[in-house]
């Protein structure tokens, strides 16, 4: 077993249960992933590809029909891991309304320390760095019924942060939030990550998030067909656009600029390389 | 208008009643509604008026806002009120017609009726407005924790408890919601006949108990995912602790307690 790996996924399939005879397809289909620590994955894909079905997998929600899961080296299927399991890897389920338990926005954050039988003083501690750091300390004495679909997305993923896990798996954590909530929370994820060293696992259908990650999991009808850095994986763009995504607004522009004939380098995906790649086309065109 | 109910509903604060001790809330919330029904005449009645009243004032909750909430009860109060006047027949008669008589003793009984539960639903609201649910069932079940040696999985049924409050409002909106969506698909839900009306309310309650199956079946899955297994031992981020403030409350309420017992003694009970 190779320590370095935190999330193992070897060979899984899976498939929900059906309420008839006749079962239901495959949800996941034979997929393998190794997630490394301190990695910063995004998983991508159209509705129904199977991105939620690998959250819930990936700590013990669900148990995957064959194949095995690996969470630092314990098999997901023994249920007496199951608790450490969860220690481990934190999940921010899609939907905010059914995962907040509390009546109290800071109640609610505290709920999982709580139960870890953390301290009183540091579950304090947690509840507040982690609701500052989703910008939500102010509202920490609201209820949580009364906040917006975005605000609750945001004490959901604080809820998750303060029990501290090494890994946190968040499905579509921006789906509801306006442009500059998105920036927040993907700045607070990625501070996260290189600051703190945590494994981020990020599902999304947000391009320009998905560029950020070390690595990018494309997903499509349950398959992973494309898994590389967001240079090796934006570079298929026929795979990408077979699974029904599209590319990065500015690798778009870049390749129909480069279609019309302008001279843009390979392997522009943010913004700020495409202003460096033109910069540089229009200099090296003055030359010309 | 579903949403006007303000029962139950908690608005946090700095006061003193705020901050007392959620234990010695419920305690002495409890002996108050105790002492209400001690009262035998007004002079000891409006003691506990009075009571109820300051506290109210200290909690700095409007009295618009505690009113408000008793819109729903009113119905009750005049009900029981009106069934006084006619259930009890002593003192002089006032008005005596076909087989109605109505005495001064039947009003009496029906004004301090009135007042009873207007000021018990006071004290009893004042409790849900001034502590937040889960501190408040945290309260009970520390309270209760003697019963975990008989077995009783009292912070189970705490944490039930929880739930249910925290659920409450989300499905009473999700009830306007689907009404609303019902009435935009043509549904018409405010006539016809009582039966009519019921099989109305079909399609509205149908979607409601498949989304709180649903909602149920997630929440499980989130509160998993947040190492919750019914039997860990948790610890608590607000400890409880008793402070002087909950001394001067159960100071307050044995004299209050002493103060009705000698006015129903020295003025006799008119109930
Ligand atoms: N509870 C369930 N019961 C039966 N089938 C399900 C259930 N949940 C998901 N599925 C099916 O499993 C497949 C994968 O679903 P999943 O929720 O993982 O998709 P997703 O990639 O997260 O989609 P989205 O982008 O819409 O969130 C879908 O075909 C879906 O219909
Ligand atoms: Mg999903």
């Amino acid at each position: 077993m190779n320590n370095d790996f935190l999330i193992r996924f070897c060979d899984v399939s899976f498939r929900y249960e059906s309420d008839n005879e006749t079962p239901l397809p495959l949800a996941i289909k034979n997929i393998n992933i190794d997630i490394k620590k301190g990695e910063f994955v995004a998983i991508l894909g159209h509705n129904g590809s199977g991105k939620s079905t690998i959250a819930k997998l990936s700590n013990a929600i669900i148990l995957p029909e064959t194949g095995k899961i690996f969470v630092d080296g314990m098999d997901t299927a023994d249920e007496n891991l199951e608790y450490e399991i969860r220690q481990k890897v934190g999940v921010v389920f899609q939907n905010p309304d059914n995962q907040i338990v509390a009546t109290i926005v800071e109640e609610d954050v505290a709920f999982g320390p709580e139960n870890l039988g953390i301290e009183p003083k540091e579950i304090r501690q947690r509840v507040d760095d982690a609701l500052k750091a989703v910008g939500m300390y102010e509202y920490r004495l609201h209820e949580p019924h009364k906040l917006s679909g975005g605000q609750k997305q945001r004490v959901a993923i604080a809820g998750v942060m303060a029990m501290q896990t090494d890994c946190i798996v968040l499905d579509e954590p921006t789906a509801m939030l306006d442009p500059k909530g998105r920036e927040e929370v993907m700045k607070s994820l990625l501070r996260l990550n290189r600051e703190m060293g945590k494994t981020v696992i990020l599902i999304t259908h947000y391009m320009d998030e998905a560029v950020k990650a070390d690595r990018v999991i494309v997903m499509n009808g349950g398959n992973v067909v494309l898994d590389g850095t967001p240079k090796e994986v934006f570079a298929h763009e026929d795979v990408i656009e077979n699974a029904g995504l599209e590319l990065p607004d500015s690798a778009k522009l870049a390749l129909m600029l480069k279609k019309k004939g302008v001279n843009l380098p390979d392997g522009i995906l943010t913004p700020d390389e495409f202003i460096e790649g033109f910069k540089f086309s229009v200099s090296g065109g003055a030359l010309n | 208008m579903i949403k006007d109910i303000t029962i139950g509903q908690y608005f946090p604060g700095e006061s003193f009643i705020h901050r007392l001790d959620a234990r010695a809330k419920l305690i002495v919330v409890f002996l108050a509604l105790v002492e209400i029904f001690l009262c035998k005449n007004f002079l000891s009645l409006a003691l506990i008026v009075l009571f109820a009243v300051v506290s109210v004032a200290i909690s700095k909750i409007s009295f618009k806002v505690v009113f408000k909430g008793m819109k729903m009860i009113y119905f009750i109060i005049v009900l029981t009120s009106v069934l006084q006047i006619f259930y009890n027949d002593s003192g002089t008669v006032l008005l005596d017609w076909w087989k109605i008589k109505i005495t001064t003793g039947g009003i009496f009984t029906a004004v301090f009726m009135a007042i009873r539960i207007i000021t018990l639903i006071l004290v009893s609201s004042l409790l849900t407005y001034t502590t937040s649910p889960t501190t408040l069932t945290d309260g009970i079940s520390r309270l209760l924790s003697p019963l975990n040696k008989i077995k009783v999985p009292v912070d189970t049924l705490a944490m039930m408890m929880t739930i249910a409050l925290r659920f409450i409002p989300t499905l009473i909106e999700e009830i306007d919601k689907i009404m609303n969506a019902q009435k935009a698909r043509g549904a018409d839900l405010d006539s016809g006949n009582l039966v009519q009306r019921a099989k109305a309310l079909v399609p509205i309650f149908i979607p409601l108990f498949v989304n709180s199956f649903r909602r149920a079946y997630e929440l499980a899955f989130a509160m998993e995912c947040r190492c919750y297994n019914g039997n860990n031992k948790r610890t608590r981020m607000k400890q409880m602790k008793f402070s002087w403030r909950d001394a001067v409350a159960f100071v307050v309420i044995a004299v209050m307690l002493a103060g009705i017992i000698l006015l129903n003694y020295f003025f006799g009970a008119v109930i």
